[in-house]
């Protein structure tokens, strides 16, 4: 292994790591501002020209607070809560192909951290791990609406898993790899998964939106119920590991909505603009696509945030054990008999 | 079941159910009040309110108060809806004094308690909204109440403790900026009210969230004494205004909007509905006033109605006037009334004992608040803590009210 490989991807991790976090900052900043375009209000406008300086007076704020431990908390796995939270939500960005290999001074870059055979199971895995966050915050702070939102959580993660699951693998069984590089290779042009799959799509956004603990099931935190939920005892920048691992989950949502179902980096008329712009140019043009595509997918997210009320607890299992599961297991069988016509004839 | 001793279960390690204080200081309750339940899982298993925590014995310090100085006592009860209190207080005292009011002040007043009427509701419907997580539906009629408040502060000069209003009328009459504002609101707010009725009405998740949830026989609501949206969510219509009209609402055409299963998705129903009927009653009263004759704004009762400043200061007979009423040495009978009012939450009652002396022997409030509330432990059993939540916001307990 070359130290050029090790550099090169060392770079990359810090500029997907930042642009992680700078999306997750700025879309508070958006949701505020979303918030108050749906509601008829202004949202923040102080911090510099429309507010666009808040998200950091954000943070200087959330880090020159003062930070309390409760003295009935368990303090070692009060302070592992939020750091896993944002740990996982981090590293999910890692397999998520950000473009087609770019040609940088001769060399052909790939634009993505990791193209491991087993992509997606790696996105299951690291989104599966990011309950335990919540989990362990929310009984860890000894009070009583911490741990019925860390129950709630749990539950609510668990189930929706298993329809989200399901979904994909009528996905898998279209694409034949794991890998989320072939997949987006796969869908060239215009031949988006969505087209193929649409209510398999459709499965896969409610649970992302169950995942991310986002409205309408953002139940973990509701705050007419149980204050602020699991985090309902957390202070200072641990709230804001919190606050933030959400929208960082929120963005790996999105750019996993868009790498599986939206064709990630491709858009109709790529090989045009491939030959127009040249194999640097072309590429970077791809991530302007795909980021279009996130945002937009992030914009839907607050979009119905700021719609439509909330599930109750029963309802929402309901929905996802007695209405999701049956879907996407109906969606794998004809997935299955039509990929078994196709080969037949 | 000992209902004023909270059985702790925290220190039984034989026990599965959790004991959760709902309250004195949870965002669900709008308000300082306690609510200790015993929880299994995210069922309720039984509850018990704790109430008081801002008990500020206002019937013990009315008794010490001429009744001009009451009013403001009043404001503090609903003060979602204070001008209702202030004008139910005011009806008492002229009640008590015998005074016949001219139909100007009381379309003028009807116009009044309608507006905070619908703030009320506004309140009470946007919270449902809010608890079920819908939070813009609660923001775009909430700017409706500021106009509310807009009409008042031009009318009175306050925005939420009103005290609007003397004992025989107004302080003064009503000038063309309040009526322009009225106008106004008439205009804008049906336009909002519907716009908020399609988010919610038929909105899938509203429904599923509400409807059947609390449900309240009419045989139950009447014996805990329910009056107002929350008895006619049942179906029983039974509404001051309209069976023992006061303030000429006798002239107004309107209907009493009635339920039929008193569950949360009936009460908010009729609400939005009163609001409708509310903004009737309003454009019936300013063409009413149209034909009275303009300027008068008060009873002419000079030995009762404080009288404005600048006569005080250049006239003996108001200066007079004004110190007795001041002191409290007006010739009110010796008597007891009962005068109610339909209030936001229900039937709003004063009942009034006069021994002749400077100030009321004994007044009572009848607080719709306190009398709906205490059926909320014994309706929450059984329930989950989101619906007794929802349950809470959709009785609209004003902590004000509730504890007086």
């Amino acid at each position: 292994m070359d130290t050029g490989f090790i550099i090169e991807k060392f770079i990359l991790v810090a500029v997907i790591f930042g642009i992680s976090l700078v999306i997750a900052m700025y879309s508070t900043y958006a949701e505020r501002k979303v918030a108050a375009y749906l509601q008829d209000r202004l949202g923040p406008d102080r911090a510099g020209p429309f507010g666009i300086l808040q998200p950091l007076a954000d943070g200087v704020k959330m880090f020159m607070k003062e930070e309390i431990i409760p003295s009935t908390s368990n303090k070692w796995l009060f302070i592992v809560g939020p750091g896993l939270a944002l740990l996982c939500a981090c590293i999910g960005t890692a397999v998520i192909p950000w473009g087609s290999p770019m040609e940088i001074g001769g060399k052909i870059v790939p634009l993505q951290v990791a193209d491991i055979n087993v992509g997606v199971l790696y996105i299951f895995g690291v989104v599966s791990l990011g309950v335990y966050g919540v989990m362990i915050g929310g009984w860890a702070s000894n009070n009583k609406y911490s741990l019925l939102s860390a129950i709630r959580a749990a539950s609510q993660n668990i189930s929706y898993e298993i329809a989200m699951g399901l979904s994909i693998i009528a996905l898998l069984l279209m694409t034949n790899t794991l890998s989320l590089k072939e997949i987006v290779d796969q869908q060239h042009g215009w031949r988006w998964n969505v087209l193929y799959q649409p209510l398999g799509f459709l499965i896969f956004m409610v649970c992302s939106f169950a995942e991310t603990n986002r409205a309408p099931f953002d139940l973990p935190e509701c705050e007419t119920e149980l204050i602020g939920g699991y985090h309902t005892e957390y202070s200072s920048m641990k709230l804001g590991f919190y606050l933030f691992a959400e929208y960082i989950n929120m963005f790996v949502s999105s750019a996993v909505m868009a790498t599986l179902y939206f064709g990630g980096y491709n858009y109709p008329g790529m090989d045009y603009m491939a030959t127009l712009l040249g194999p640097t140019w072309a590429p970077l043009f791809g991530v302007g696509v795909f980021f279009v595509k996130i945002v937009f997918f992030i914009f839907f997210f607050m979009w119905v945030r700021w719609t439509i009320p909330r599930f109750r607890y029963d309802q929402l299992m309901n929905l996802g054990w007695k209405g999701l599961i049956p879907l996407a297991i109906a969606n794998i069988i004809i997935t299955g008999i039509v990929i078994a016509i196709i080969e037949k004839f | 079941m000992n209902h004023n001793h909270p059985v702790f279960t925290d220190n039984d390690p034989q026990s599965e159910l959790v004991t959760l204080n709902l309250g004195p200081t949870h965002p669900a309750t709008h308000g300082v009040f306690q609510n200790v339940l015993q929880l299994d899982g995210e069922r309720i298993v039984s509850g018990v309110s704790t109430i008081g925590y801002i008990h500020r014995a206002f019937e013990k310090i009315a008794e010490h108060r001429p009744f001009y100085q009451i009013t403001p006592l009043t404001d503090r009860l609903n003060y979602c809806s204070s001008p209702i209190n202030n004008m139910g207080w005011h009806m008492t005292v002229e009640k008590l004094l015998n005074i016949q009011m001219p139909k100007r002040v009381d379309y003028l007043r009807v116009i009044i308690m309608e507006l905070s009427r619908i703030a009320d509701h506004i309140i009470c419907n946007t919270i449902i909204g809010q608890d079920t997580g819908a939070t813009t539906t609660f923001l775009y009629l909430f700017q409706f109440r500021e106009h509310i408040y807009e009409i008042f502060e031009e009318v009175c000069g306050a925005r939420l403790t009103t005290n609007i209003g003397r004992i025989g009328g107004f302080e003064r009459d009503f000038n063309e900026i309040a009526f322009a504002k009225i106008n106004k609101f008439l205009k804008e707010f049906p336009v909002a009210l519907k716009e908020f009725e399609n988010l919610l009405t038929r909105n899938r998740i509203f429904i599923d969230r509400t409807a059947g949830v609390a449900e309240v026989t009419q045989e139950t609501a009447l014996e805990y004494s329910w009056t107002g949206p929350l008895l006619r969510a049942t179906g029983v219509d039974y509404d001051v205004r309209v069976s023992d009209p006061y303030s000429s609402y006798q002239d107004f055409d309107f209907e009493v909007p009635v339920g039929t299963s008193g569950d949360i998705y009936d009460r908010y129903l009729v609400r939005n509905e009163e609001m409708w009927q509310s903004v009737r009653i309003i454009e019936q009263a300013l063409v009413k006033l149209k034909t009275e004759e303009k300027g008068i704004f008060h009873a002419d009762v000079p030995e009762f109605y404080l009288p404005p400043k600048q006569e005080v200061y250049n006239n003996m007979e108001a200066l007079i006037y004004h110190f007795k009423i001041v002191m409290g040495e007006i010739d009110a009978p010796k008597a007891e009334v009962y005068h109610a009012v339909e209030g936001g939450n229900g039937e709003l009652g004063f009942y009034l004992i006069n021994d002749g002396g400077r100030t009321p022997y004994r007044l009572h409030f009848r607080r719709p608040s306190f009398i709906n509330y205490q059926m909320f432990a014994p309706m929450s059993e059984g329930m989950l803590l989101s619906d007794a939540i929802i349950n809470m916001s959709s009785m609209n307990i004003i902590a004000g009210e509730l504890d007086a």
